[in-house]
């Protein structure tokens, strides 16, 4: 067993190998984060992302949770605690079966560069072979139903559209995990809903772990495995969910009763989470 | 006809000015007939061309001259503006300690500094140069710096995120968002470089150096001749305008199909 994929941590004992065990995608251990201002942002959290695993973050509006995913792609960094990835540090990722894509709340597309090369960026800056970098970023875009659209410049698309050239700029490294915050937030429920099927297809594709933040029910509980509920002031998780689901999420799941039920739960628990939160002012007056 | 109304649109930027420009002309014309003026008061715009048609081989030697000048320094200020800024965005802590330098830079009067420049420097041609570079400098250095700092947060972690160097990050992110500021920049300083380059030429020219457009209108102003002073004043401006139309048509070229400041149908 040399040949081993490095995101498989074996057990071999002599003669027989034992069922492997793989590293977890992200540990979060006791992550808190104090901001320079002194503002108390997010209480201690700890939280496992499993390899193939849809996680999402749902909470209301300043919980954290952009918080909890700038630690987790490692542009903001943790006050108190350590976060690791794939059982390392920071540095050790971006290399074969440990790579990550980050999506933002908008499309952040270089305005002078076409779709092409704005999609291109993350293999141009990692030294990919300009014909290779090429083919990938033609499949990407095509994955995203932007096949043909390569020339053009941004302020030539639709919103939506560029929020599809930056999911493909994320696929095109081929990621072993996503990370997206409120990716799309800004577009109308239709657009959004042919998207997150387009998302959950390539999340199911290939062995792809994802961290989504969200800040709709619905789309929580039609994509993840998983949904994390979080109380804000001070941020903190309130609950996890898990939504154990076996047959596919079409839209025949988005109708069925099983769908209605999940939605009332997360309902209720993000509701318990706003009332735990703490209002605005800090406290109750006499 | 679509058509034409495009083309007409177009047009109108050329169109409209050139328009104003004619019956401002007229207009002077026929004032200064009917109320009989001298032409050595103020010369009607038919006096000041036939002046500009005597003098023709003069004024184009001396634009020749000013505009060289003014090049020069153009060239120069960009060059080391330029430098300038990207020596700025290294350091935070060079650009406090500098930064101030290049304000003095800007407010201390050309007019005052260019007397002692003149004499430091043997040769009138670098001195004149140098005092024009010195006006033209300050909206490089300002217009680039700023330019180099202002790039969007989320296209800057977006390197982070994706372990970009400091190279690439200047050249595939830094240069390219500072861009819009640095035609900017370049708009105004091919004005001034000319600006610095004629008041140069008039501190300079009556040391009896000078043959630029400055000096001629030094000369015509003892003579008297104020048709010819005129003739001089139009060429600076007109040389002045094609230098902006030039950095204007660069800028276009450069970034005009991408930048906000410069496409049509805005978003
Ligand atoms: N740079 C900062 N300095 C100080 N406080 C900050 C900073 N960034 C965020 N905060 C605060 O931290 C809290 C959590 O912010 P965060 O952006 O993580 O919330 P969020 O859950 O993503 O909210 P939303 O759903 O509105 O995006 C907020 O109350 C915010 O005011
Ligand atoms: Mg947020």
């Amino acid at each position: 067993m040399q040949t081993m994929p490095q995101t498989v941590a074996a057990t071999t004992i002599v003669g027989k190998e034992i069922p492997v065990k793989r590293v977890p995608v992200i540990e979060v251990k006791a992550a808190e984060k104090t901001f320079p201002n002194g503002f108390r942002a997010l209480e201690p959290v700890d939280l496992t992302l499993k390899p193939g695993e849809f996680l999402t973050l749902i909470g209301p509006s300043g919980c954290g949770k952009s918080t909890l995913l700038g630690m987790m792609t490692n542009l903001l960094p943790a006050s108190k605690g350590k976060l690791s990835w794939w059982g390392g540090g920071f540095e050790q990722t971006g290399t074969p079966g440990k790579t990550l894509s980050i999506v933002f709340q908008d499309a952040t597309l270089m305005p002078w560069a076409t779709i092409e090369t704005n999609a291109r960026l993350p293999l141009d800056l990692a030294g990919v072979p300009r014909p290779q970098a090429q083919e990938r970023v033609q499949a990407a875009l095509a994955k995203v139903g932007l096949a043909g659209f390569g020339g053009q410049l941004p302020r030539q698309l639709s919103g939506g559209m560029r929020m599809r050239v930056s999911i493909a700029r994320a696929l095109a490294t081929e990621p072993d995990l996503l990370l997206m915050d409120e990716p799309f937030g800004a577009l109308d429920e239709f657009t959004r809903n042919k998207l997150d099927a387009d998302l959950l297809e390539l999340w199911r594709e290939r062995d792809l772990s994802i961290v989504f933040v969200t800040h709709s029910i619905y789309e929580a509980v039609f994509l993840s495995t998983r949904v994390v509920v979080m109380a804000a002031r001070p941020g903190r998780i309130s609950s996890i969910i898990d939504i154990d689901v076996p047959g596919p999420r079409d839209e025949e799941f988005r109708g069925s009763p099983r769908f209605a039920a999940l939605c009332a739960e997360l309902s209720r628990a993000l509701h318990l989470a706003s009332e735990e939160s703490g209002n605005v002012s800090g406290g109750t007056k006499p | 006809m679509s058509q034409f109304q495009l083309s007409r649109a177009a047009a109108l930027p050329f169109i409209g000015p050139v328009a104003v420009g004619v019956i401002l002309l007229v207009l002077w014309q026929v004032l200064c007939t009917i109320n009989e003026v001298p032409i050595y008061l103020f010369p009607k715009p038919t006096d000041i061309w036939s002046s500009f048609t005597t003098n023709l081989s003069g004024l184009t030697r001396a634009s020749s001259v000013t505009l060289q000048v003014t090049l020069q320094a153009f060239l120069v200020a960009v060059v080391t503006g330029t430098a300038i800024a990207f020596l700025f965005n290294q350091s935070r802590i060079i650009e406090a300690c500098l930064f101030p330098y290049a304000i003095i830079l800007q407010v201390t009067p050309i007019v005052a500094i260019s007397p002692l420049i003149i004499i430091l420097i043997k040769d009138t041609g670098t001195a004149l140069t140098v005092c024009a570079a010195l006006v033209a400098l300050f909206p490089i250095i300002s217009n680039t710096t700023l330019g180099l700092r202002s790039v969007d947060p989320g296209l800057v972690n977006l390197f982070r995120a994706n372990k970009a160097s400091r190279m690439q990050t200047l050249l595939r992110l830094r240069i390219p968002s500072a861009l819009p500021y640095f035609f900017a920049g370049l708009r105004i300083s091919s004005g001034l470089a000319l600006i610095g380059a004629v008041v140069a030429e008039f501190v300079a020219g009556t040391g009896g150096m000078g043959s630029g457009l400055a000096y001629e209108i030094l000369q015509a102003g003892f003579q008297l001749n104020i048709p010819l002073m005129f003739a001089a004043l139009g060429l600076i401006t007109v040389i002045g305008i094609a230098l902006f139309l030039a950095m204007s048509g660069l800028s276009n070229l450069a970034i005009g199909s991408w930048h906000e400041s410069h496409a049509e149908g805005r978003r």
